[in-house]
């Protein structure tokens, strides 16, 4: 029995040491030494390695029932991990490694060793600090239900905040500001603040929604008066973003804004009707491509239109491509379906690209000179001014497909996704319903181009790689298929969070791969994942009759 | 009154004659049954009816028009609905949402109608949820309205998709196999359900069944099927009794009066 045990707890240290090295060699973690997180010597690198221990720790616990052994099998998978990183600071101090790797410098070692170097002292440091990371990750397994919960989603609350330093220190008034930060990420005072007020806040969160239940019979305030006020607050909230977000900020809700609505758009593709599209990109290219043929005077015929003529122009073009697209691959399902998707994206792009198109889409060079919108007098010119475009924008695709999904056409698209066969016995066709789906997302993919041509004023080919439908694709798993808060939460982190911290952006694919395969195994489903929702019509009566997971028999009853 | 006629019907996949020459009539209003050992293209002969494959010969006529490789969405309009053999739900929508996409070609509003929430979509919406609330009750399935579909005991996904296929509307229902997986007590139930449906709703039932008591208790015509030809039809009695049945089901010397002279019901022999 103790002989298995050790050996899982040294296989998972092993395992979380291997990690390590990845992540240190491929230059993650000196990268990030810089970064200080919290006063002067909890780095980002630090908190990344002290995390990796923790979680060795927690994953050989969690077999456990009892603290007795979670605790000390932990510790023990923690101290692996911590040789393993020293003997990496070894490995690179006294071998040289940089002709084959280029981030084992000597600088490394010191990283790796918490600042105490390849040598004794820094192997005691290592260890000991392998010590409380096992005691804190078993001891938080030990908790009782929502406390390590609660501590975790803390600290992480208080490492963001440390990070975003940059960005939300000069939105907040000064006093908070120059309390909570120091030099270089929070100061030791604001961060324990930090963390306190966050706990306290994730305790409320939790016991109100233990409460959820009971609350919700006894509220004073029925849903369908809360949940419009809730909403108008929110609308308030995210119109004011100009005023309080610099230029810099606004340009990032804006890039946020594109991927929003390309989310929105292969969410009816992909997470409505099923279908899996790997070309995304096409849409926007040719929604960004028409606006800038229609309203630049360098390229084509040398006509210029206004931005809104334009913009209808660019999404009934894009709609005309999603059906172009849609009609070869009708028959095409999964796999096949996502490699002949993933071919016309190309197609796209090396369209742009070519010397042929040259004299109408500008080839490599692209199209500069992308008109701007303007109403009345007023030129919509800055980040700032277009987010409210943008946010209308997202707001109309929103409502739209919140429409879609609640009518017969939304239904259908379930059912293809659900069994395409059974779909067509029900009197289903199979052409227009897919082909409505392509097309209706291809619209958005459209605008979102539109948009995206006019804000930056120029497009090149360069903007239209896999990487985008990628990209989309990517923030639907990460939002949850078929759930449109999803596509917001899911641009906000892949999207918004590596635009403001621009370390990430060389290991931005790296990240992913992680991300994605982390939820893949936890988190099927996605963050935010699309419940059955009840029928709005019939909400009222319904409220009453709450499903209790017991009563749900699974398999043959 | 004939609603259903198939003549010469011949269905080949490559070697395999999946079915030969096939006759069948189905007369309205009766529950008529087909049987046949294992591979006998009693499925490929459902697949035919609903448009999913096309046959290589024959033709398929349906209120007297002919229906021979019509797309399956299409026949499934003209009011030809059916279940499977393993229950194809759905699974990961609602209960209600099932029957409501069966009821797919009987809402009638535009895109814009549904865009913009105008009183024609919702008295079509309200009007669609009633019919599918009163066919979950009609099939036992009330009050389960908002279960995901996967969830369900194996014997109430049964009657759902019996509900999905009644959202048609359908005149004529294929029943593949219905009583499959069930125990005693839920395979009686449903024997009502089937009764219930033509006696209540008028709907024509052709049925593929292996249960022999289900299909001798229920059936007004059987037809026998082997190697996709049809070998008998008749009343369940002159089917238990024809020789070239019971040589089909129990082997050659079955039939010349060494084995039982009539088809064995379960639990007889």
């Amino acid at each position: 029995m103790i002989v298995r045990a050790a050996r899982r707890a040294i296989f998972i240290g092993l395992v979380a040491g291997i990690a390590a090295w990845h992540l240190s060699l491929v230059g993650l973690i000196p990268a990030f030494a810089q970064r200080r997180l919290v006063g002067d010597t909890l780095t980002f690198s630090y908190a990344l390695l002290i995390a990796l221990l923790a979680l060795a720790a927690f994953a050989t616990g969690r077999r456990y029932p009892g603290a007795a052994q979670r605790i000390p099998w932990g510790i023990l998978s923690a101290l692996v991990s911590s040789l393993m990183l020293f003997l990496l600071a070894l490995l690179v101090t006294h071998l040289n490694l940089r002709q084959i790797l280029l981030n084992a410098t000597p600088e490394l070692a010191r990283v790796l060793t918490f600042g105490g170097g390849a040598s004794g002292a820094g192997l005691v440091r290592l260890l000991l600090i392998g010590l409380l990371a096992g005691l804190f990750a078993g001891g938080l397994s030990a908790l009782p239900r929502p406390w390590g919960r609660v501590i975790v989603s803390a600290a992480l609350m208080t490492l963001l905040l440390g990070l975003l330093r940059d960005v939300l220190g000069p939105l907040l008034p000064q006093v908070v500001t120059s309390f909570l930060y120091g030099t270089a990420g929070l100061s030791l005072a604001g961060a324990v603040v930090t963390f306190l007020l966050a706990a306290v806040l994730f305790t409320l969160r939790w016991s109100l929604r233990a409460n959820a239940v009971t609350a919700r019979a006894t509220a004073a305030v029925p849903a369908t008066v809360r949940q419009p006020v809730i909403q108008a607050l929110l609308l308030l909230i995210l119109a004011s973003v100009p005023l309080w977000a610099g230029l810099f900020l606004s340009n990032v809700a804006d890039f946020v804004g594109f991927y929003i609505l390309m989310g929105l758009g292969l969410n009816l593709v992909l997470g409505f009707a099923g279908l899996l599209d790997l070309g995304y990109v096409a849409f926007f290219a040719v929604g960004a491509y028409t606006m800038a043929v229609l309203t630049s005077p360098e390229v084509g015929q040398r006509f210029t239109l206004d931005f809104w003529v334009a913009l209808p122009i660019a999404v009934v073009t894009t709609v005309l491509a999603g059906l172009l697209v849609g009609l070869p691959v009708l028959r095409m399902r999964g796999d096949y379906l996502a490699i002949a998707t993933l071919g016309f994206g190309e197609i796209v792009r090396l369209l742009v690209l070519s010397d042929w198109l040259k004299p109408y889409l500008g080839g490599a060079q692209g199209v500069t000179r992308i008109a701007r919108p303007s109403i009345a007098s007023w030129r919509i010119d800055s980040p700032q001014e277009f987010y409210l475009l943008v946010l209308i924008s997202c707001l109309f695709a929103w409502f739209l497909s919140v429409r879609l999904r609640d009518s017969r056409l939304g239904r259908s698209w379930f059912a293809i996704r659900e069994d395409e066969h059974v779909a067509q016995a029900m009197g289903i066709n199979r052409v227009t319903v897919k082909l409505s789906a392509f097309a209706i997302g291809a619209s958005f993919g459209g605008l979102s181009g539109a948009l995206f041509a006019s804000l930056v004023g120029s497009v090149v080919p360069a903007s239209f790689s896999l990487l985008v439908s990628i990209n989309v694709v990517a923030l639907l798993v990460l939002g949850g298929m078929g759930s449109l808060p999803g596509v917001v939460v899911g641009a906000l982190a892949l999207v918004g969070l590596p635009e403001l911290l621009r370390e990430f952006q060389e290991y931005r694919l790296l990240v992913y791969g992680i991300v994605l395969i982390a939820m893949m195994l936890f988190r099927p489903a996605g963050l935010l994942p699309e419940r059955i929702h009840r029928r709005e019509l019939e909400e009222a009566v319904e409220e009453a009759r709450e499903i209790a997971p017991a009563e749900i028999a699974t398999g043959r009853g | 009154m004939v609603l259903l006629e198939t003549s010469h019907l011949t269905k080949r996949f490559g070697g395999l004659v999946a079915l030969r020459d096939v006759d069948l009539v189905v007369q309205e209003r009766a529950i008529h049954s087909v049987i046949g050992p294992n591979g006998a293209g009693k499925t490929t002969l459902f697949n035919c009816i609903t448009g999913f494959l096309v046959p290589d010969a024959g033709d398929i006529r349906f209120s007297g028009t002919s229906i021979t490789g019509l797309r399956p969405d299409l026949v499934a309009r003209l009011g030809i609905a059916r279940t499977y053999q393993n229950i194809r739900l759905f699974r990961h929508l609602s209960v209600l949402d099932n029957v409501l996409i069966g009821l797919h070609p009987h809402i009638n509003y535009s895109l814009l109608d549904a865009i913009l929430r105008t009183p024609r979509y919702r008295r079509a919406e309200r009007a669609a949820e009633r019919e599918a609330r009163e066919l979950l009750a009609f099939v036992g399935l009330a009050g389960k309205e908002f279960f995901t579909a996967a969830n369900l005991p194996y014997g109430d996904q049964r009657r759902l998709e019996i509900a999905r296929a009644l959202a048609l509307r359908p005149k004529l229902l294929l029943l593949d196999e219905p009583t499959a997986g069930m125990n005693p007590h839920e395979t009686e139930e449903m024997i009502r359900l089937i009764r219930r449906l033509r006696d209540e709703r008028g709907i024509t039932i052709l049925l593929i069944e292996h249960d022999m008591k289900v299909v001798m208790n229920i059936s007004d015509v059987v037809t026998v099927l082997d190697f996709g030809e049809k070998i008998a039809e008749g009343t369940p009695e002159e089917v238990r009794r024809d020789p070239r049945v019971i040589e089909a089901y129990l082997g050659r010397g079955a039939a010349s009066g060494l084995g039982p002279s009539t088809l064995p019901l379960p639990g007889e022999a």
